[in-house]
């Protein structure tokens, strides 16, 4: 009797397991297909219409290269291309040679106040590029704080801020931060036995400076070199508050599209914007493969030796750049806090009331509040799942490597060319596939939010991506097969396992997620509506009215909103970290 | 039906144009305890693979109990995997984790825990049931993926190199712990390893691999005493190959022994002068030149183990030359020349 109930047992057991393998199965396709049909929808029918546009007349037909030759023979457009070139390089320049300088101040001496000078450096990841502007207007403008010797107890010095010299200022220091990063982790990564061998052959200090310092982050230092170039050659905030009469490849395309509705050239502007974002993204990839060997689990971290005449210089650098960024950030915060710069510099509330009537104020911020909430959100659990399903899941090897190509695509495109090429995908009430037309099943997005929060998405999904695939590729590639092996769904295994053990990175990809929405305003410039701005847009929008201190005054907002923001994750993080310390390598 | 529980039959592999497994055949009886055994490369972790349903064969079959299995997805199969990483869940504990297999079957709350901790008892370690993987040692680490495989009662049990990652001392305690454990359950179990030791003393039989292929199957004794080719013979335990040309044929074929077997004699045999001595504690390995020029090994060398009894008997040193005899029964014959 009981042998016999017990076989029954026995059976319903595998019963049930062989009909979940076919459901797990066909969930994991599934979602395999889902991400493929995502990507179809937000990458590729997008930038596959952009694309085509830059080849097409008004009318839509194909018309060759001739766009391209019409920018190339308008003069005022090519002397925007050369304008946008020197910006960049300049930039290029400045910020990487600071940044690397910083960043070595930082890794390899002794300099006292290292935390703070971090946390400083990083400081303009959380302001909008129109920031920046902002501030160099009140500090070198024509009432400027410099301009006028600081209400008139110095000479005043005298720049001409509107034009170059303001854009490549505020791209320095927009650049800055994302240079030091890599320039960070460049110098972080360097084995101390090259220069203990170097010292034991009696090499020059100058001469292990550029033998071993400087070869082994040449890397990073390209890497830098590519990500700030195209930064500032895609830029749009920074030349429209500071650009004066100068014009730029990023604020022409605005004017051809939303001004003159010449939105094949506004293509066509859009594809050569992508032109350094792409290389760097080659290039990129070619590097990143040889870089793989120069650090292996048996290098030795770099060992500081005591300098303190190297100390101090290095001190004093590091504190002249870090007050330059807190002047920048001071100047905004008071320029928020006063009546009337600089004539009436008693404190004031008023400019954070937001009346504008132009910038929609208290609004365009609770707006992109609701837009960088949503995309933190939806972002990370689409971000994540989709790196789950190209990183562990067994099934449909060749489109999950395709996947994982899609999801870096993201880093070579530029905002504004997110933002146009939705433009003229989403826009438009019918499609045209290889020949075939039919109605554009997403057009319905158009001009919602919904619009908004994918481009934000999408525009920075490769970074969260990496940022999961690192935390997912230290778990045991076995998890899964012993999951699997022992009959326990695939699903239950990512929320009990992986979604835990990832949870660190989890919360990072939506700190990120966030704080971008926040400050972006490349891609949604082209998609907000006029009963629906955000509070990057109305900063535009302010300063166009000359409300500059209400400009100002959101600014601060959403510097202080991100501050904050930044504070919770690393408060929470720290939390999971000391709950989770018993399962942790120590 | 024969008696064969698990049936392998004309396995292939191929990743790309790569051959990974070509035509492999097993059968494995019920309760076996089998070694794949073979160098880094050969394909044992595929096959391993292979039967556990995470990888597709090329061609071939697998049987369990006379029924088709080669398609089928690995949930079904009911066998325990250990891997090589162990695969420890970081953030359950020990228990959990050897509870995490039970619960998703329908088995009522009470009886999971009872099982769980059943199956922690048989590996001895209980005292650890509330430690997370981090806090415990490596073989115990091991001991709880044991645990966690065999919780579910499986049919049969995989091993991958599941004693690679320890130091020597605990493996070997874990050697003889696996395989109390496999007596016990009599579950039939296949584990593969790249450690001959570990193989001759743990198995029943032994399948050993080279270059995608089975060089030969059998049990401990049968590998080691008659290795069916020269490549068993040298790849498991040590061994000494020459080249013996048949009386009267012009036929070349290779000999070889043991390097345990030969004996040395003041006065008896082929003279050799001792060219190498090293000591590994209980034995000594010398190296001999076969010194005797009217011998067909003349010039040759040949590696003798010698107990360090009678290394001090014979007062053996470098240079010294002596006689050494290779016992017929014990010479090895091949019909496939060795290069060396
Ligand atoms: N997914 C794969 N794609 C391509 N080649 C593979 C794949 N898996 C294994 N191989 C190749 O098949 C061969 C056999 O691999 P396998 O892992 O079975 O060897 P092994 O005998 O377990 O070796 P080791 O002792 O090093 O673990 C190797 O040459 C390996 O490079
Ligand atoms: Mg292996």
């Amino acid at each position: 009797m009981e042998a016999v109930e017990k076989s029954k047992r026995v059976q319903s057991f595998t019963k049930t397991k062989s009909q979940r393998a076919g459901k797990e199965e066909w969930l994991q396709r599934a979602l395999i297909i889902l991400m493929l049909l995502s990507f179809l929808s937000v990458l590729i029918f997008p930038l596959g219409t952009l694309f085509a546009k830059a080849f097409q007349n008004e009318e839509g037909t194909f018309i060759g290269i001739a766009n391209f030759v019409k920018y190339f023979t308008t003069p005022s457009l090519v002397q925007s291309f050369q304008n946008t070139l020197f910006i960049a390089t300049m930039t290029t320049a400045i910020s990487v040679t600071l940044a690397f300088m910083f960043a070595y101040c930082l890794v390899r001496t002794n300099v006292k106040g290292k935390t703070f000078f971090r946390y400083t450096a990083l400081l303009p990841l959380f302001a909008p590029t129109m920031m920046h502007g902002i501030a160099l207007m009140y500090l070198f403008g024509n009432q400027g704080l410099v301009t006028k010797g600081f209400f008139g107890t110095i000479p005043g010095i005298e720049i001409d801020l509107y034009g170059p010299v303001g854009i490549i200022m505020a791209e320095v220091i927009y650049t800055f931060p994302q240079a030091f990063l890599i320039m960070l982790v460049a110098l972080n990564g360097s084995d101390n036995r090259l220069y203990e061998a170097a010292n034991t052959l009696g090499v020059s200090k100058a001469k292990q400076f550029i033998t071993i310092t400087l070869s082994s982050v040449k890397y990073g230092l390209v890497s830098s070199m590519l990500v700030v170039f195209s930064l500032s050659f895609t830029d749009y905030g920074a030349p429209k508050v500071v650009g004066g009469q100068y014009n730029v490849l990023a604020t022409d395309v605005y004017k051809q599209v939303i001004g003159q509705h010449k939105m094949e050239m506004g293509a066509t502007v859009g594809l050569i914007l992508m032109l350094p974002a792409l290389i760097a993204f080659i290039v990129d990839q070619l590097t990143q493969r040889k870089q793989v060997s120069y650090v292996s689990s048996k290098s030795v971290p770099y060992q500081i030796s005591q300098n303190s005449k190297r100390d101090s210089l290095s001190f004093v650098f590091c504190s002249i750049i870090s007050a330059c960024i807190l002047i920048l950030f001071a100047a905004v915060v008071l320029a928020a806090s006063v009546k009337v710069w600089p004539y009436d510099m008693s404190l004031t509330w008023k400019h954070f009331e937001l009346k504008s009537y132009t910038g929609d104020g208290f609004t365009a911020y609770k707006n992109s509040l609701i837009v960088a909430a949503l995309t933190a959100v939806i972002g990370t659990i689409f971000t994540f799942v989709f790196a789950y399903a190209i990183e562990k899941i067994r099934r449909m090897a060749g489109v999950r490597k395709f996947g994982h190509f899609l999801s870096i695509i993201p880093l070579a495109v530029p905002g504004l060319v997110i933002g146009l090429s939705y433009v003229f995908f989403f826009s438009q009430p019918k499609m045209n596939i290889l020949g075939w037309t039919v109605s554009n099943p997403l057009n319905f997005l158009y001009g919602s939010i919904a619009i908004i929060v994918i481009a934000n998405i999408l525009h920075f999904y490769s970074v969260a991506y990496v940022t999961a695939v690192t935390a997912l590729k230290k778990l045991d590639r076995e998890f899964e097969l012993v999951s699997e092996s022992i009959g326990v769904p695939f699903y239950k295994t990512f929320f009990k396992i992986t979604l835990p053990m990832c949870l660190p990175a989890v919360l990072e990809m939506a700190m990120y997620f966030f704080v971008n929405s926040m400050v972006t305003i490349s891609a949604v410039i082209f998609l907000y509506t006029a009963d629906f701005k955000l509070a990057a847009i109305s900063i535009v929008n302010m300063d166009d009215a000359g409300n500059l201190a209400s400009a100002a005054a959101m600014s601060v907002l959403i510097i202080f909103t991100n501050i904050v923001v930044r504070v919770l994750y690393e408060v929470v993080t720290k939390l999971i970290r000391q709950k989770n310390m018993k399962w942790q390598n120590q | 039906m024969n008696n064969s529980y698990l049936k392998i039959a004309g396995i292939h592999k191929n990743f790309g144009s790569f051959t990974a497994l070509n035509g492999i055949s097993i059968d494995i009886k019920k309760s076996e305890f089998v070694c794949l055994l073979g160098p880094s490369g050969c394909g044992k972790t595929t096959l391993l693979r292979i039967i556990a349903g995470l990888e597709q064969p090329t061609a071939g079959s697998i049987f369990i109990n006379g029924k088709d299995m080669t398609y089928m997805p690995p949930a079904k199969r009911n066998f325990g995997i250990v891997f090589q990483s162990y695969a420890l869940f970081p953030n359950l504990t020990a228990l959990q984790n050897i509870a995490y297999g039970l619960k998703a079957k329908k088995i009522p709350k009470k009886e999971v825990k009872e099982r769980a901790l059943e199956a922690l008892a048989l590996v001895d370690l209980l005292h650890v049931k509330d430690k997370y993987p981090a806090q415990i040692s490596g073989g115990q680490q091991q001991r709880v993926a044991l645990a966690r495989a065999i919780a579910l009662s499986p049919d049969f049990l995989l091993l991958d190199e599941p004693l690679s990652a320890l130091d020597a001392k605990v493996r070997e305690r874990l050697r003889r712990e696996i395989r109390f454990i496999q007596e016990k359950l009599q579950i039939t179990t296949i584990m593969v390893t790249h450690d001959q030791d570990e193989a001759l003393t743990m198995a029943d039989k032994i399948i050993v691999m080279n270059n995608a292929e089975i060089m030969q199957v059998g049990t401990p004794q049968e590998v080691y005493n008659t290795p069916a080719n020269p490549f068993v013979a040298d790849f498991i335990g040590s061994i000494n190959f020459w080249k013996e040309s048949r009386k009267g044929k012009n036929e070349e074929k290779t000999a070889a022994i043991r390097p345990e077997h030969i004996r040395l004699s003041r006065t008896d045999g082929i003279l050799a002068e001792v060219e190498d001595v090293e000591f590994r504690g209980p034995i000594y390995r010398l190296e001999f030149k076969v010194k005797d020029s009217s011998s067909h090994l003349y010039g040759q060398s040949i590696k003798v183990d010698v107990s360090t009894h009678d290394v001090n008997h014979l007062k053996l040193v470098k240079g010294m030359n002596i006689h050494i005899s290779l016992p017929e029964e014990s010479i090895l014959a091949y019909n496939e020349l060795v290069v060396s």
